[in-house]
């Protein structure tokens, strides 16, 4: 069975929609000639040429208000912030502009532009490297953030993002580039439905990106502990598909909300707000494993101590129910 | 001989009556700003507003070198880039008011102003968006051979959007025309005390882009100046950047007396009035008195109207107003 790697996920869902609406325009610093610092875009410039993938200065702010103007007069915009980290730049374009374009013109007309950005710890990448932007976005209406967390995820959550009348941000994180996955078995994923990419009966593990590979690797540990985890891929943070979750923790009366991120002000916290004010009468427990209220660390030992992997999760997990406890 | 005679007659003849038109339209904004102005005094117009009265040149000079498809970004001083654009007054009084045929149905108010059938992307509550808007309706403009225009103020020539912006669109040759209309203060303060070297249109050459500065009370003169730039950015040539120089009659905002500006220089501003100077010239040119109060009449009719329509209009309805967060 072939397998495809994350980055060629992006690339083939990027040269498919270049190919499929001549709307589709694609640029960024270091996209097009290089072929993106991750090697994620390298031969769209060739075979698309200049007018459709094109290099940019590092200029963020012109970029997402290039962007933003071009997706209001016609174009679909696809946007490479090279780190997440240098979303703080542009929050103007996005939160003033493309987000309350639809709402305030009267629905005169919508904002077709996807933001691409590398995201994510485990890198030794230091703090303003390693950061994950979704939850500085995510309270604004208006907004579609998507994180994948597989190959097959990330061509089809693209794709979506693309075709989406409505400004995306796409979060792509570092260490999950070179993964190998299954093919996608469906062209284009829906945005803002969940997937419930494990079944199991005795506590919900909800988390989004590399936190659902992660998950699904302490379930399948936890098994051998006769705990049956259920793990769910939220694939976006807006909109947040509560639903898929509620349904979940009605069977397993437990959730565990998995973020890589510091817990104030994070999703996972808001994911278990909505559960509790919703669903109080299905839950017997309900946490969260999430970072320190620090930056992110540069030193090896530090950052890995900082990340909720595989081995925190199962930590985590045992702990709250007393395995291995005497 | 005759024939040729004929010709240029007949194209003076389409100048002045195109400068008529344009008169006409700095009219309607100075008066539909003094409504706006007697409104918010009367507790009507809520929040804000930043009246763009005294500036009426550039915004009309400007667009009467575009075409209706080409697009324009405004500022949150944006009532005259709408009018200038073709928005009818009706619907932008309305949206002033709150009302539901407002413009944007209401929602946006004074400083957010977008009137897409006209090519208005937008006006900008951020000092320097509109630069940023236009640069993004330059690279769409540059395969359907439009152009895309920002207006701003001095003060956004301090903003990164200014610099980023003015590289980006220099480096690809976009259809952009950069208007930068220099009132002299950046909110309260003098343009000079926060710009170093207080000189905006020689921070084009930077980018290896023409730039010059403009009379921006002066409508026959923006009007050339844009027209040139226009034709540059829609040959393929590339953006120019033009200094449009003016002043405002009122403070920045509502909240703004503008007590911070020298007397004399006011009273040297107020007798370069925009409107003044067309009138006369107009005149000048051979426009009959007669034709010119007309004209004016004709303006101050429509503007009563569009504002006395838009205050009988009701106020949207929150139990039947169901926005959606998206785009379907």
């Amino acid at each position: 069975m072939s397998e495809l790697e994350f980055r060629t996920a992006i690339r083939e869902a990027l040269a498919e929609e270049i190919e499929r609406d001549p709307a589709v325009v694609f640029f960024g610093e270091d996209v097009a000639a290089p072929g993106g610092v991750f090697a994620v875009t390298p031969g769209l410039r060739e075979r698309f040429g200049p007018e459709r993938v094109f290099d940019t200065p590092i200029s963020e702010l012109a970029l997402i208000g290039a962007a933003y103007g071009a997706a209001v007069t016609g174009l679909r915009p696809v946007v490479e912030i090279m780190f997440g980290d240098f979303m703080g730049l542009v929050m103007d374009g996005l939160v003033n502009q493309a987000a309350k374009f639809w709402y305030l013109s009267n629905e005169q007309g919508s904002v077709p532009l996807v933001v691409r950005s590398a995201v994510g710890g485990g890198g030794r990448f230091g703090a303003i490297h390693s950061q994950t932007h979704g939850t500085w976005y995510q309270g604004v209406p208006g907004l579609k953030i998507a994180f994948p967390s597989s190959p097959a995820e990330a061509k089809g959550l693209l794709k979506a993002a693309i075709r989406d009348p409505n400004p995306v941000l796409f979060l792509e994180h570092k260490r999950l580039y070179s993964v190998k996955g299954p093919e996608p078995d469906q062209e284009v994923l829906p945005l803002g439905r969940a997937n419930v990419a494990r079944s199991g009966s005795d506590l919900t593990i909800a988390s989004i990106g590399k936190g659902v590979p992660d998950a699904l690797a302490a379930a399948e540990t936890l098994a051998g502990d006769g705990i049956s985890a259920e793990v769910v891929d939220l694939r976006t943070l807006r909109p947040l598909d509560l639903d898929t979750v509620l349904e979940s923790v009605s069977r397993t009366n437990r959730l565990l909300a998995v973020e890589e991120g510091p817990r104030t002000g994070g999703w996972a916290t808001g994911l278990l707000g909505a559960v509790a004010e919703l669903a109080l009468h299905d839950l017997d427990d309900a946490w969260i494993l999430a970072t320190a209220e620090t930056p992110i660390p540069y030193s090896p030992t530090l950052e890995d101590a900082y990340i909720p992997d595989t081995d925190a999760i199962l930590a985590s997990v045992r702990s709250r129910a007393g395995v291995g406890v005497s | 001989m005759a024939e040729v005679q004929t010709a240029q007659d007949s194209k003076a003849g389409g100048r002045q009556a195109l400068y008529l038109d344009g008169y006409s339209r700095m009219l309607l904004i100075r008066l539909f700003e003094t409504a706006m102005h007697r409104l918010f005094l009367a507790g009507e117009i809520h929040g804000t507003t930043h009246l763009t009265a005294g500036q009426e040149a550039v915004a009309v000079g400007v667009c009467m070198a575009l075409r209706p498809g080409d697009y324009a970004a405004g500022t949150y001083r944006g009532h005259g880039h709408a009018l200038a654009k073709g928005t009818p007054p009706e619907p932008l009084a309305a949206e002033m008011l709150g009302r539901s045929s407002g413009v944007c149905g209401g929602r946006a108010g004074s400083m957010n102003v977008i009137d897409l059938e006209h090519g208005l992307v937008g006006c900008y509550g951020i000092v320097g968006g509109s630069i940023a808007a236009a640069l993004g309706a330059a690279l769409s403009a540059k395969r359907s051979n439009r152009v895309a225009v920002a207006f701003f103020g001095d003060g956004a020539v301090n903003q990164a959007y200014f610099h980023e912006c003015l590289n980006m669109a220099a480096v690809f040759s976009l259809p952009a025309v950069f208007v930068c209309e220099n009132n002299f203060y950046g909110e309260f303060t003098p343009m000079a005390a926060v710009t170093a070297g207080a000189d905006i249109a020689a921070r084009a050459r930077a980018y290896d882009m023409p730039a010059c500065v403009v009379d921006g009370n002066d409508l026959w003169a923006v009007h050339a100046a844009a027209e040139q730039a226009v034709q540059r950015a829609r040959s393929g040539i590339g953006p120019t950047l033009l200094e449009c120089q003016t002043y405002r009659h009122y403070g920045h905002s509502k909240s703004d007396p503008a007590t911070y500006r020298p007397r004399e220089e006011v009273e040297r501003w107020l007798a370069r009035d925009p409107l003044k100077l067309a009138r006369a010239r107009l005149l000048d040119e051979g426009v009959e008195e007669a034709k010119l109060s007309a004209v004016e009449e004709e303006t101050r009719t429509l503007l009563d109207h569009a504002i006395e329509n838009a205050q009988a209009a009701p106020y949207p309805d929150p139990a039947q107003d169901a926005p959606t967060e998206f785009s379907p």
